[in-house]
């Protein structure tokens, strides 16, 4: 029973809290010989692996490390071109170390930005009328669950497809939200949300769903 | 609190605190800005602003769905003085058009302690209830007026507040929810 995340998207479609609860952290390092045996690509300013998947580095997967020192972009910390050093034989055995590439902030903002969109597409295509729009989207390894307000706040959970009470989670977030958010008065409506109380209260709440359901929540 | 069982019971907060306090605010009010009139766009702009936060307390908690007539928002409007003021107001005067009605009340808590002095017979006192009202509607995509047309405190028998429904804010409905 895991929920992975907290999305909250305001009226006009921002992203203004997000919560990454538990997202496990998948990180492999390996020591290769030449040549590589894995092909990386170089793509969002970040080395990926995109072929050869074995011993749980996973096309996908960023370079984090070599040697363990820290890649940033294409270059080492020191300045030398990562593709050009995994050229060269006489610097192998190398160590390297993969990680499962992690949202930053900005595609999380365009991601909800998206999905604002979607939620408004999704009420139009429906054959019935007064659709309400997405509630749950479903994948193989996760399922979404979102709650609109009638004031037109979405609030969005990730989570295990085998997790349950969801829908009361939801709306005891939209309650954390009208106490420690809207109650604060330094808040600033459609503004992100930084209260250090909706924080902690939120953490408590999403720990006690995972650890007993949705009976304590 | 949205939710009884919390560590701030909401039947346990005094209400004498809360009518001092509004006559703290009402009275520095009339300090800073001595024109009556002034005093009383304050107050509902105050209201205004309180309104717009409060709507998102009183959904979570009673988890009331849209309202598709008038009647209903008023019978919601008087589950809100319920909650958050502990009065329940009546529900009377409807117009002919179902546009139009009034609440009717005679304890309120805002203005136990208070007598009118003769130089602010203009001040509407409980104008931020006003402002509430209205800030609260927008948010759920309603526009609507509101005035006291009896008040205690200019010697009515009871208090009471009409409310007009203006219109839908079409524009505003979320999608999945028109």
């Amino acid at each position: 029973m895991v929920i992975y995340g907290v999305y909250i998207v305001s009226k006009s479609g921002g992203l203004i809290f997000n919560h990454d609860h538990n997202v496990p952290r998948i990180e492999n390092e390996r020591v290769f010989n030449y040549p590589l045996d894995l092909k990386l690509r170089y793509e969002n300013k970040k080395i990926v692996v995109s072929f050869g998947q074995k011993e749980g580095i996973n096309v996908g997967h960023v370079l984090t490390a070599v040697n363990g020192n820290a890649v940033i972009g294409r270059e080492l910390e020191n300045g030398k071109d990562v593709f050009d050093l995994l050229e060269e034989p006489e610097c192998f055995p190398l160590s390297l170390k993969f990680s499962r590439a992690r949202m930053t902030t900005n595609e999380k903002i365009f991601l909800a930005s998206m999905f604002y969109p979607l939620f408004a597409i999704a009420s139009q295509l429906s054959p019935e009328p007064r659709c309400s729009g997405i509630e749950i989207l479903e994948a193989d390894t996760f399922r979404l669950h979102c709650y609109q307000t009638l004031t037109g706040i979405k609030f969005i959970v990730v989570a295990e497809s085998t997790q349950s009470g969801i829908e009361i989670l939801l709306k005891r977030v939209f309650e954390l939200y009208a106490d420690y958010a809207l109650k604060n008065p330094f808040y600033s409506l459609e503004m992100p949300i930084r209260c250090e109380l909706f924080e902690t209260n939120l953490q408590t709440l999403l720990e006690n769903v995972e650890k007993s359901g949705a009976s304590s929540a | 609190m949205s939710r009884t069982g919390t560590k701030l019971d909401s039947k346990k907060v005094n209400s004498e605190l809360f009518t001092l306090t509004y006559g703290a605010l009402v009275a520095q009010l009339l300090k800073d800005y001595e024109n009556v009139e002034d005093v009383n766009k304050q107050l509902e702009r105050m209201g205004y602003n309180m309104g717009i936060r409060l709507i998102e307390d009183f959904l979570a908690r009673t988890g009331s769905g849209r309202c598709y007539d008038f009647r209903d928002t008023a019978e919601k409007i008087q589950t809100g003085f319920k909650i958050f003021l502990g009065i329940t107001p009546t529900i009377t005067n409807w117009s002919a058009a179902g546009d139009e009605f009034s609440l009717c009340f005679e304890a309120n808590p805002l203005t136990e302690f208070v007598e009118l002095p003769d130089h602010c017979l203009n001040l509407k006192y409980c104008n931020i209830l006003i402002g509430i009202l209205r800030g609260a509607c927008e948010m759920v995509q309603m526009e609507i007026a509101c005035w006291f047309v009896q008040d205690q405190l200019k010697n009515d028998n009871v208090n009471e507040l009409r409310v007009k429904f203006i219109k839908r804010l079409e524009d505003a409905i979320p999608a999945g929810e028109d």
